[in-house]
């Protein structure tokens, strides 16, 4: 007991110096104004941002659903085939993930731009152009895209791990294919739906590139206001209050996301 | 024990050499760094200049080169440190900012000579009334790109294309505080360099009446937008519709004649360069006529300096829209350098317009929201409780079983 203690020092330092530090200078931020003097303003003043953290838990979680709605089968089925194909699957799922962000993000502008490639496409084919993008749906699907691995990769290890036995077990007892899903499978692979959408709605709720490329000028999102607090407007009071909101935000939806898992270890906020 | 003496004075004769060295090609070479803005010096395309290995070859000078894409981008760089500049070229009214906060060094004129080439014009500017820490690289105009194949005619002329609804979702906008309430300030018929909190007011009001409208707030980013016809009307600089026109045929530009800014960039030294002589150098080097003459033929920008005018081409030293005429440019206004309070008043009044946030008037809704607010996380906190509560009861009644 004792070695495992000493064993996580490095971790523990490691934390200490760059995230806790960090996050006290992040509540000393949010608490004081700009000549360093204890002040509340800036958190009364996240309730004037109120409709854009909800949109932004909207979007986060409607990408999220989405890429648990396209990621379940997907992991389903990788983890289903032979060792071989497994490994050049999971490369294809990682592939996206080598290149840069920004890159994939900017890729997008120019398949959805009015004069993009798409539109492009269907003009020399006859039809009308299409308006894909700035709108609420070109964020999402920018989200989607950007973090689906996040959301395949956790399900196909739970998936992976689950012991087959228990699969033929049901099926020797008379289940059909569907019943072993919905009695065995499903609920086994609950901890990878969890961490799964997690490791989607987190980053997705403070994005704030993809939006500001192909969202419009109303679907800003929190991720934007504190960039451009940090960069443009120089005000790192509100900046890092704003930074605070979002994490609370985030800390009570995980919460309660893993309170309908019941997974107890989970949640120790 | 011959072959051993000439090893041993082959390795004196090494080490001595490797010693004189760095010594011989001038210790270690003095690097600068620039800080400019994007799209703004001539870099060897199109068979131009390039100007800043033009300034090592002839100093021997390295320049590390750097782009900010707002003058207000780059004043947070400067004022959150954590790295140095050598030369930065902002804008008037950044320049009396830094000015009045102690930002920039005062300037040693022995080391630019060719100061002497500046334009009376251009010398003893509200902004550094004292020529004493800046000298003029471009002036230029601000106004409106247009694509003549989707904007009518008869809607060009004034600020009001950038809020016609005709154009809706194909508009861009200027995404820095002071640009954007100067196209707004310029259509209410209020001063450009007002401090006035009802004046910042309506002009934000009208911003927000903009926004939605806008495609998207943007600065560099214009260039691809306008040359690609995703966007049809755009307020920029005139020196860079002159670069865009180039690339696509069909772009115009207007001087709303409500009035629009005149504007002059200038070289200087912020506090905390490492090396003010290579600076001075590099500021000299720019005023170069010929030098000046050759980027600015690239760039569009009009030039600050007569004597480089003759050195372009007689077609770019005369172009409508880099030198306008008498009667256009007496449309013009130049920023003046604002107070702090009146900055910062700006800049949250603007993020209020693009997060579409802006309120009437502060005081109740700000507070209702609040309330909203701390009701939903009280909720959220309740049924993370209830729900807590049920499932242990479940344990526990599981355990009895």
């Amino acid at each position: 007991m004792r070695r495992s203690t000493w064993l996580s020092g490095p971790y523990i330092l490691w934390m200490a110096i760059f995230t806790i530090i960090p996050l006290g200078v992040v509540v000393w931020f949010a608490f004081t104004d700009g000549a360093g003097h204890f002040t509340l303003d800036n958190v009364l003043r996240l309730g004037d941002y109120l409709p854009i953290f909800l949109r932004s838990v909207w979007m986060a979680l409607a990408a999220a659903l989405i890429c648990l709605v396209i990621g379940y089968p997907a992991a389903y089925y990788i983890a289903g085939r032979s060792p071989m194909a497994q490994r050049f699957l999971y490369m294809l799922i990682m592939l996206p993930m080598c290149m840069s962000f920004l890159l994939r993000t900017l890729a997008w502008v120019a398949l959805l731009e009015d004069t993009g490639i798409i539109n492009g496409f269907l003009e020399a084919l006859g039809f009308t152009p299409l308006h894909l993008i700035r709108n609420d749906g070109a964020v999402i699907l920018g989200m989607v895209y950007n973090y689906l691995p996040y959301m395949i990769l956790p399900l196909y290890t739970v998936l992976l791990k689950i012991d087959p036995r228990l699969i033929e077990a049901a099926q020797d007892l008379g289940c059909t294919g569907a019943q072993v899903f919905q009695k065995v499978t499903l609920p086994l692979s609950v901890p990878g739906i969890v961490s799964g959408f997690t490791m989607v709605f987190v980053p997705a709720i403070s994005t704030f590139y993809i939006s500001q490329k192909l969202g419009s000028t109303s679907s800003i999102l929190i991720g934007d206001v504190i960039e451009s607090q940090f960069k443009g407007a120089y005000n790192f009071n509100l900046g890092a209050a704003m930074s605070l909101g979002l994490m609370v935000i985030v800390f009570v939806c995980t919460a309660v996301m893993h309170r309908f898992t019941g997974d107890e270890e989970v949640v120790t906020l | 024990m011959k072959s051993m003496k000439k090893f041993l004075a082959f390795l004196c004769a090494a080490v001595l050499l490797c010693a004189c060295l760095p010594l011989s090609a001038g210790a270690e070479p003095v690097t600068i760094t620039v800080y400019n803005w994007g799209q703004y010096i001539s870099d060897g395309t199109d068979g131009y200049i390039d100007v800043n290995a033009a300034f090592t070859e002839a100093t021997g000078i390295e320049v590390n080169y750097v782009t900010f894409d707002s003058n207000e981008t780059m004043y947070t760089r400067l004022k959150t440190g954590g790295s140095s500049y050598d030369v930065i070229i902002p804008s008037d009214y950044m320049i009396g900012r830094l000015i009045a906060e102690d930002m920039l060094e005062e300037l040693n004129f022995d080391n630019i000579p060719n100061y002497q080439y500046i334009d009376e014009a251009y010398k003893n500017t509200s902004y550094d009334p004292e020529n004493k820490y800046s000298v003029p690289y471009t002036w230029g105009t601000v106004g409106i790109i247009y694509n003549t194949k989707y904007v009518d005619e008869a809607d060009v002329g004034s600020w009001d294309l950038l809020w016609n609804e005709k154009y809706s979702g194909k508009i861009l906008m200027f995404d820095n505080p002071r640009d954007a309430f100067a196209a707004a300030e310029q259509l209410l018929g209020i001063d450009i360099n007002t401090e006035s909190s009802e004046d910042l007011r309506a002009a934000a009001e009208k911003l927000a009446e903009q926004q939605p409208l806008v495609q998207q707030y943007v600065m560099d980013q214009i260039y691809d937008k306008m040359q690609n016809e995703e966007a049809w009307a755009a307020p920029y600089y005139a020196g860079d519709y002159l670069m865009m026109v180039e690339e696509n045929p069909d772009l115009a530009f207007s001087f709303p004649k409500e009035g629009f800014n005149l504007f002059i960039d200038a070289m200087c030294i912020p506090k905390g360069c490492q090396n003010k002589e290579a600076a001075e150098a590099y500021i000299n080097f720019l005023c170069d006529p010929e030098i000046c003459a050759q980027n600015l033929e690239y760039l569009g920008y009009s030039a600050p300096s007569t004597a480089a005018r003759e050195y372009m081409d007689p077609e770019s030293a005369s172009n409508p829209i880099a030198y306008p005429s008498e009667d256009i440019l007496a449309l013009g206004e130049s920023f003046n350098y604002l107070p702090t309070e009146v900055n910062q008043e700006m800049d949250s009044l603007w993020l209020e317009v693009k997060t579409g946030s802006l309120s009437p008037e502060s005081g109740g809704s700000q507070n209702m929201a609040l309330y909203i607010a701390i009701a939903a996380v009280v909720v959220l906190v309740v049924v993370f409780l209830l729900i807590r509560g049920s499932q242990k009861k479940k344990k526990a009644n599981r355990g009895t079983h």
